[in-house]
């Protein structure tokens, strides 16, 4: 595992999302579209935990999977674009961002939609006896939907090697988890499946990627889903409509203090894995590889309207 | 030399073959195993593929048809039974915005070839929750399918081109044809998603039905026929994509038409075929307005008697024939 490979991609992700913020913002890409801006850790230590061939399900809230996943930028920058040469060709935009060829069974508008598509992925290597993994992200609020119940016991019944990932951002939009769970933690609930669950710090990518591998690795010889609660917080809206009223500056600066990106930078420095100050240089590389990802795809053809009529049926 | 067997039997006759056939074929749903699925259409089936791919599963239609969706999405085959089509609300989010969606959404990039097989329609005495006809749901979904079969030999053919389709299908049995008996060849066949059939031929009136109502149009003509109306009887087979070509050519053999359909009447798909009849030049054809048999926009009664007061029958399509016959109307008249 190569740490300065990780934070770079986690400076990727941060620039990717800043960059479409400021994108909307000017009025340059329109829908919407919903930032990882502070959970870098949970997708880089995740799927740096993985193998080739192995996949995963994202959400609504899906830039940092795709980045952490190797899809590339400039297609990415395309489709938020709803160029022609985007990975959906500008029918997806944000939410729809995939690449299932290469194992990246698409970002999901629906908030747990995706979870009993992660089953099917597991559901197929077992059946076809090949030892690999999917990935299942979702956030707190799915944890509160029928899918989640249904997903995580179809798993756990029959040995699905799949990883559940719930990246605990402290709201469902503007619900707070303090109000809508009466338990300490999210990942208590596995017990209640007969699988094991993990509460992690989702601020620190060495420990995200510590519990991931353990939980991959058990998927992988059989042993069944693991439950994954990362704690971390976004630190823009949950849209580009949100006006933070339900929180304050306060608690937005305290989770900053803790930010992934700067605390694993530091101890990549403190093991002399990496110069000091030199994430800053990093920091700027990935804004450059963002902002050229976006120049480019700003130049693409706009697809033919007469393509909004195909692709509905195979 | 004929080879009856039932609609059960047919239908089950093509998942054994497709699954012989193709390793990654495999039926899943609530107590399609030991039990044979609560209609029996998959009994014997777990004893020759065994339980990894004759699937029980917990009372879990999203979690299992979501599980089906990712498996489509990974290259397999799978059939998802749900046990009432009533249950099919259970993971509507499942069906209208992953399975119908994901191809579309991601560009074209994906496929999902899902077939989920579900017994429709009433006429058990099973009520508002186990007795609907809700197929018009997901005719509105671009992206998914909708088959329907109403004999043995369609049902066979249908669901073996279903598995072919690269597409989601919506595969519509229904509980009072499953032990209706037809011709089936047991060799493969296959008949196109999409493609009516005229099931009878005839000068005067167009029926258009599909499903269980199929064979109350049918009895309705013979009935008929003895009072010198000859109608001619469209099987639709697909309600989704609807074949209008061969509804327009025979209205515009007829000049009258006729819907059945068990579903209710309002919004229901008989509003679709008539509404492509009148918006095309297939209108000028017709020389009275098109009627309509279809169920009361209501839920299903308990009581047979308040059941087959809101359903279609063979009566129902007889006397709506004789109306349209009697009455007429426009520049015509």
């Amino acid at each position: 595992m190569n740490h300065k490979e990780l934070l770079e991609k986690m400076l990727l992700i941060r620039a990717f999302d800043e960059k479409v913020n400021e994108l909307y913002a000017e009025g340059k890409v329109h829908g919407t579209a919903h930032f990882y801006v502070g959970q870098e850790a949970v997708a880089v230590g995740v799927i740096s935990a993985l193998r080739e061939g192995d996949v995963i399900t994202s959400t609504h809230r899906g830039h940092g999977h795709a980045i952490a996943f190797g899809l590339d930028i400039d297609r990415m920058a395309a489709e938020l674009l709803g160029k022609a040469s985007g990975y959906c060709h500008g029918k997806g935009g944000s939410m729809h961002i995939a690449d299932v060829k290469a194992g990246m069974l698409g970002a999901n508008g629906i908030v747990g939609g995706s979870m009993g598509i992660a089953c099917g992925a597991g559901w197929a290597f077992r059946r076809r006896g090949e030892e690999k993994v999917a990935v299942c992200f979702f956030g707190d609020g799915a944890v509160q939907e029928g899918i989640f119940n249904e997903a995580l016991n179809l798993a756990a019944i029959w040995d699905l090697p799949v990883v559940f990932v719930c990246e605990n951002n402290q709201y469902a939009m503007s619900k707070s988890v303090k109000t809508a769970f009466d338990t300490d933690t999210l990942s208590g609930r596995a017990s209640g499946y007969g699988m094991p669950g993990v509460t992690v710090d989702g601020m620190s990518l060495l420990e995200v990627h510590e519990v991931a591998s353990e939980a991959a690795e058990l998927a992988r010889r059989g042993g069944g889903p693991t439950l994954i609660e990362a704690i971390t917080y976004r630190y823009l809206g949950h849209s580009k409509s949100d006006a933070n009223l339900y929180r304050t500056r306060e608690e937005i600066q305290q989770w900053r203090k803790r930010d992934p990106i700067a605390h694993f930078a530091s101890e990549l420095e403190k093991r002399g894995e990496l110069q000091k100050d030199e994430w800053r240089e990093l920091e700027h590389a990935a804004r450059e590889r963002i902002e050229e990802a976006f120049e480019k795809a700003s130049e693409q053809p706009e697809p033919e309207p007469e393509s909004a009529l195909e692709d509905v049926y195979a | 030399m004929p080879r009856d067997i039932t609609y059960r039997e047919a239908v089950r006759e093509a998942m054994t073959q497709a699954m012989r056939e193709d390793d990654s074929v495999f039926l899943m749903g609530e107590d399609v195993g030991v039990y044979g699925g609560a209609f029996g259409v998959s009994r014997g089936m777990i004893e020759e593929f065994g339980e990894e791919r004759v699937v029980d599963t917990p009372l879990s239609e999203a979690g299992f048809v979501g599980l089906c969706i990712g498996t489509s999405l990974m290259g397999m085959r799978p059939i998802a039974e749900i046990q009432f089509s009533d249950f099919i609300t259970h993971c509507m989010d499942q069906l209208v915005n992953q399975a119908a969606k994901l191809r579309y959404m991601f560009g074209g990039e994906a496929e999902v070839p899902l077939v989920l097989r579900t017994p429709g329609g009433a006429g058990t005495g099973a009520a508002a929750q186990h007795s609907q006809s809700l197929e018009d749901w997901f005719i509105h979904v671009p992206g998914l399918k909708v088959v329907m079969p109403s004999t043995p030999y369609d049902a066979k053919g249908l669901l073996l081109a279903s598995l072919d389709d690269p597409n989601p299908v919506i595969f519509y049995e229904h509980k009072l044809l499953y032990n209706k008996k037809g011709d089936v060849p047991e060799e493969q066949y296959r008949i196109p998603v999409g493609e009516a059939r005229i099931s009878r031929e005839g000068e005067d009136v167009t029926v258009v039905a599909a499903g269980l109502v199929h064979h109350h149009a049918l009895e309705a003509a013979d009935a008929l026929s003895g009072e010198g109306v000859e109608a001619e009887v469209v099987d639709l087979r697909t309600l989704s994509p609807m074949d209008h070509e061969t509804v327009r050519g025979s209205v515009e053999k007829t000049g009258k038409l006729v819907v059945v359909e068990e579903d209710v009447k309002t919004a229901g798909w008989g509003a679709e075929v008539i509404s492509r009849i009148v918006e095309s030049e297939s209108f000028y054809a017709l020389d009275r307005a098109p009627a309509r048999v279809a169920g009361a926009d209501t839920p299903i009664p308990y009581n047979k008697n308040l059941e087959a007061f809101i359903r279609p029958s063979p009566e129902k399509v007889i006397e709506a024939v004789r109306k349209l016959l009697d009455v007429k109307v426009g520049v015509y008249s």
